[in-house]
């Protein structure tokens, strides 16, 4: 079924469908849209949710880890201060093995204060051990959320995975867009089966204390389980493609096969690139685009095999890493090609800060670059900052 | 109403074996308001003394469901939990009622989780929040919190050579509640154990959400004798300190008939943490606690609409 939906409109008809149980959530720009939305549904008995409007973020995500518990299956949203705010309670949603589901519509950190796009909110919780998917636009919103729930909930995965999407840029912009019919997300997710829950019926302690003796095998059981996802993600992505056409997975590729150059990056700006990809390559050329929806866990191997015969790669982080060598997107890419052997060279693009806008001639020039070091083998600046007054 | 032993439940949903110290006022608290439960409970419970000492993995203290995540959220979890079982009823997925427990320490409620509370409160969510009062900060080293007693010394409150103790007064977490609008506050101590589980089963009973500030002294922090334990627990009601009451639809009516209080000073040479408060340079301290005390008193006595002598 076509229709016109921002990503935020996209964001919250996709959790209406998955008929979740629970939603626990707080206003912020430029999330509220998917609340607002989630509210309406609720007031005139579309949904058989129970909508908690709880008086933070940081209590959002607490309610929304007592309801997983309980083994509802349960939806939140939020950006920038918000996810900032949740920041202690994402580490107990991974691990205590909550599959909730979170939009992350991705805006700047104060301070300054500002509320346009920017990945350094994600990236400020990069660690939190949920299972991170990124959207380039409203349909990929959609169709990540469906899929998130049933990665979240496989019996293998038990983990929670926020869909990232690009405020305003992707929040606000309407687009046109597929979506399914109820009965067929109902056919691709079935209800939630929790592994364990907090029954009445069968006492568990959920949360005990472990000290030294214990708590560095309950870490590494989490790192095995986000690391075994990956499986469940490249399934479920296939699976999503058979059933509507759209497939996912870890990452799409342009123009790979016979790349020189290379730009990789998260989200909207992949929009961009796509096109001056495009643009470039019907001038003979030989650019690619690499774009990861699979952000954790990342796909190292998977990654490494897609690039193995590029010259040069340029990957935009659009947060800073402060005082790090590289954004934290290339510091992964740098980070899974230490001792493979391959001499690809890497540079860093910071960009799009406070939602700065990357017009295709910022991308250009990227892409120029990345050429040029392609065929002189050499690094002309090791991270550079676009489209910024310096 | 009013229990008595006999008549308690044998059943101990919270078994012995846990690690709290002997004499431990909020141990105490646990156990007696387990004792009120009724059909099936689950227990959401914030950081502080009872959860560290009683789930230490693979162990678990806790017959009954059991949930720890943070310091400040019980209010929220609890919440969260409580929507899902009616989410989960609705499907068909989970028979009958659940009662659901939120127990948070002095500092998990006064101070960090209390905008939690609040938003619980507001909500209407069906929770009994019961809050052990151990006035400070015991789980990490008798540290100040909103609900010690002026003058009391803590490690972040020392007695000094010009500050005698803490400064500001306890806060009024019982008004504090009852001005959310919900039907059911109480305060009670662990020293009138009958009391203090009939008014656990009271807000068990009551729909929607309900609150219990038990009092439950610390023989560690409060350097006093850990046989003292209930004793202290009397005093602090008996000296006016500590008055215990119930706010039903917001009226007040006290649970213990005022008659002759026990002097302040009996109650405070018990414990370390006010033996400054008795040495001479203190005395107008002292006095204007006494004086704090008895104002509150008399506040809680003429909002009960008993008479103020
Ligand atoms: C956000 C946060 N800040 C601080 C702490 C450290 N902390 C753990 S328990 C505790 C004190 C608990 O005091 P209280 O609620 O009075 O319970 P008690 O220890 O007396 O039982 C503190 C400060 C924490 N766990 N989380």
């Amino acid at each position: 079924m076509p229709g016109a939906y921002t990503g935020d409109e996209a964001a919250a008809y996709a959790a209406k469908q998955c008929r979740v149980d629970v939603v626990a959530a707080y206003p912020i720009t430029p999330q509220t849209i998917i609340v607002e939305r989630f509210s309406d549904y609720v007031a005139d008995g579309e949904v058989d949710t129970k909508y908690l409007y709880a008086e933070s973020e940081h209590s959002a995500m607490s309610a929304c880890v007592g309801a997983s518990l309980a083994g509802a299956r349960v939806f939140t949203a939020t950006a920038s201060q918000g996810l900032a705010l949740m920041h202690e309670v994402l580490y107990l949603a991974s691990g205590l093995r909550c599959p909730i589901v979170m939009a992350v519509v991705n805006r700047a950190l104060s301070a300054p204060i500002n509320i346009h796009g920017d990945h350094s909110d994600m990236m400020g919780s990069r660690d939190c051990g949920w299972i991170q998917l990124y959207a380039e636009n409203a349909q990929e919103t959609y169709d990540l959320i469906v899929q998130a729930f049933k990665i979240a909930e496989e019996e293998t995965v038990q983990l929670p995975v926020t869909v990232n999407l690009d405020g305003f840029t992707v929040s606000h912009a309407t687009e046109s867009m597929k979506v399914l019919s109820d009965e067929d997300v109902d056919k691709f997710l079935p209800p939630r089966k929790p592994i364990f829950k907090v029954d009445p019926e069968t006492p568990i302690t959920v949360g005990a204390m472990a000290l030294p003796e214990y708590y560095y095998e309950v870490k590494r059981q989490q790192e095995e389980a986000i690391q075994k996802s990956k499986g469940v993600v490249k399934m479920v992505g296939d699976e999503y493609g058979k059933f509507t056409g759209r497939r996912y997975g870890f990452m799409e590729t342009f123009g790979l096969e016979d790349a020189d150059a290379a730009i990789m990056c998260l989200g909207s700006t992949c929009g961009t690139v796509r096109s001056v990809a495009k643009d470039l390559r019907a001038k003979g050329k030989k650019v690619g685009l690499i774009k990861l929806w699979t952000y954790r866990p990342f796909p190292t191997e998977e990654f490494l095999s897609t690039i193995k015969d590029l010259k040069a790669l340029a990957v935009m982080d659009r947060a800073i890493s402060f005082g790090a060598p590289y954004g934290a997107l290339c510091s992964d890419v740098s980070s899974a090609l230490q001792n493979t052997g391959m001499d690809i060279k890497v540079m860093n693009m910071i960009y799009g800060l406070g939602g700065r806008d990357t017009p295709p001639s910022t991308v250009r020039e990227v892409f120029d670059e990345a050429l040029r070091t392609a065929k002189t083998g050499r690094v002309k600046e090791r991270i550079r900052f676009l489209d910024v007054r310096e | 109403m009013m229990v008595a032993l006999k008549d308690l439940p044998k059943e101990e949903p919270y078994a012995p074996g846990h690690r709290l110290c002997a004499g431990c006022g909020p141990s105490i608290s646990v156990r007696m308001a387990l004792k009120a439960s009724r059909g099936p409970t689950v227990v959401v419970n914030a950081t502080g003394c009872v959860e560290v000492s009683t789930t230490i993995y693979p162990y678990t203290a806790w017959r009954i469901p059991w949930v720890h995540t943070l310091f400040e959220n019980i209010g929220a979890v609890a919440g969260g939990l409580e929507y899902a079982y009616e989410a989960l009823e609705r499907r068909g997925q989970l028979k009958g009622k659940v009662d659901i427990i939120a127990l948070g320490g002095d500092g998990g409620t006064f101070d960090i989780g209390i905008q939690a509370l609040s938003g619980m409160l507001e909500r209407g969510h069906d929770v009994v929040y019961i809050c052990y009062d151990n006035e400070a900060y015991m789980n990490t080293g008798i540290q100040r919190s909103g609900a010690t007693p002026r003058g009391a010394a803590t490690t972040t409150s020392p007695a000094g050579k010009v500050i005698p103790g803490k400064r500001g007064k306890k806060k009024d977490l019982a008004g504090i509640c009852a001005a959310h609008g919900i039907s059911y506050v109480a305060t009670a101590s662990i020293g009138f154990f009958g009391d203090y589980i009939d008014k656990v089963r009271r807000a068990i009973e009551v729909d929607g959400p309900a609150v219990v500030h038990v009092l439950a002294p610390c023989p560690l922090g409060w350097r006093s004798n850990p046989s003292d334990t209930i004793k202290l627990a009397k005093m602090a009601v008996q000296t006016g300190l500590f008055p215990i009451y119930e706010i039903i639809d917001g009226k007040y009516k006290l649970s213990l008939k005022p008659g002759r209080l026990i002097p302040l000073e009996e109650y405070l040479k018990l414990q370390g943490r006010f033996s400054h408060l008795l040495k001479p340079e203190f005395k107008d301290e002292l006095e204007a606690i006494k004086r704090e005390v008895e104002d509150e008193y008399k506040r809680i006595l003429s909002l009960a609409g008993e008479h103020v002598t």
